[in-house]
């Protein structure tokens, strides 16, 4: 089986509306101190980058979306958003960040 | 007969000692079984220990719940095989979806370690059965993610099914809500411990195998690891009938 490409992807995992959100509700609480004003709803989640090799941008996209639905996110308490970031070799851009 | 009780030891979990130290006091003969076993080694009974499984990372023991090991648990949970799951172990189970909600960062983001006192909702189940009356039992937290979380519908389901096993309550022995120190991780309902639907598998975040003999403080804890081994000693015999 032939893979043609590598697609890179970052997964946005943000806690569900209505979930408690202790850290989110400790970084507002900061603000104060910081002098600013305004700020509200704060809402702490996590960033997931990796790349797919696959035959086409909407197979790789499949696969990210079934490793964000049963490992990256809990569907129970968290929401999930994918967003590509474009066909890449995967060791190429990873040196790219640690260059940077 | 003695009865064989497996104990699963994960990478990074750090309870598992104790919870074979505990099963023994039960009279029960402990049985490790590493991660990467494929089978249980026909265990009356399974509990998954505390601890940090494969370091906590991404989210508390959702890479536990592809290791091999688990594959074998939720079979032998499926067949009606009992299955207790502490701290770590519960959030385990939570992950696999073997029993019902998560468990979110503490309400005060803190780890927190201490003791608590909960009470049996249920005194009829395979982990409460020689609880005796209900009283509240005292025995030690340690975690960092232990708020229990489900809906409102699920909460309100899990009440109505009997599922709710244990609940957080304060020195009068009334349920301590989110909100009130007796609950130390803003529990909803004050929820310390849940069952899955039929009943065979059940998690909470306190620890009983730490509350195993006076000298440590108590000996609650020794009323759920009885009941489990008793239950798990009757299934067996059943069984082998």
């Amino acid at each position: 089986m032939s893979r043609s490409a590598s697609y890179r992807f970052a997964v946005n995992v943000t806690p569900k509306p209505g979930i408690l959100d202790p850290q989110g509700r400790a970084v507002e609480g900061s603000l104060g101190h910081l002098g600013i004003e305004g700020v509200s709803g704060v809402r702490v989640g996590r960033r997931i980058e990796l790349s797919v090799e696959a035959n086409g941008e909407v197979e790789a996209q499949a696969t990210v979306d079934r490793l964000a639905r049963e490992l990256l996110s809990n569907p129970l308490i968290e929401a999930y958003v994918v967003e590509p970031l474009g066909a890449s070799s995967s060791r190429r851009s990873d040196e790219r960040e640690h260059a940077g | 007969m003695t009865v064989r009780i497996g104990v699963v030891v994960f990478p990074g979990s750090n309870c598992d000692r104790d919870a074979m130290h505990a099963l023994a006091l039960a009279g029960a003969e402990p049985v490790e079984l590493w991660h990467e076993q494929a089978d249980l080694g026909g265990v009356a009974a399974v509990i998954l220990p505390g601890g940090f499984a494969y370091g906590d990372y991404l989210r508390a023991g959702v890479i536990a719940r592809f290791s091999p090991v688990m594959r074998a648990v939720a079979g032998f949970a499926a067949g009606g095989g009992l299955v207790l799951g502490i701290c770590n172990g519960f959030q385990v189970l939570a992950e696999a979806g073997l029993v019902p909600g998560a468990l979110l960062r503490n309400r005060d983001l803190r780890f927190v370690s201490r003791d608590v006192s909960i009470i049996s909702e249920r005194l009829d189940s395979p982990f409460t059965a020689l609880a005796g009356e209900r009283r509240p039992l005292r025995m030690p937290v340690a975690h960092g993610e232990g708020c229990y979380f489900a809906d409102d519908a699920t909460l309100d389901a899990l009440e109505r099914d009997g599922q709710v096993l244990f609940r957080y309550v304060d020195d009068a022995a009334a349920v301590a809500g989110p909100d009130e120190p007796a609950n130390p991780n803003g529990s909803l309902r004050g929820i310390a411990g849940v069952t899955n639907a039929a009943g065979n598998v059940a998690g909470l975040m306190p620890h009983p195998e730490r509350a195993a003999e006076a000298v440590l403080g108590s000996d609650d804890g020794m009323a759920l690891i009885r009941s489990l081994v008793e239950s798990a000693r009757e299934r067996a015999a059943v069984a082998a009938r």
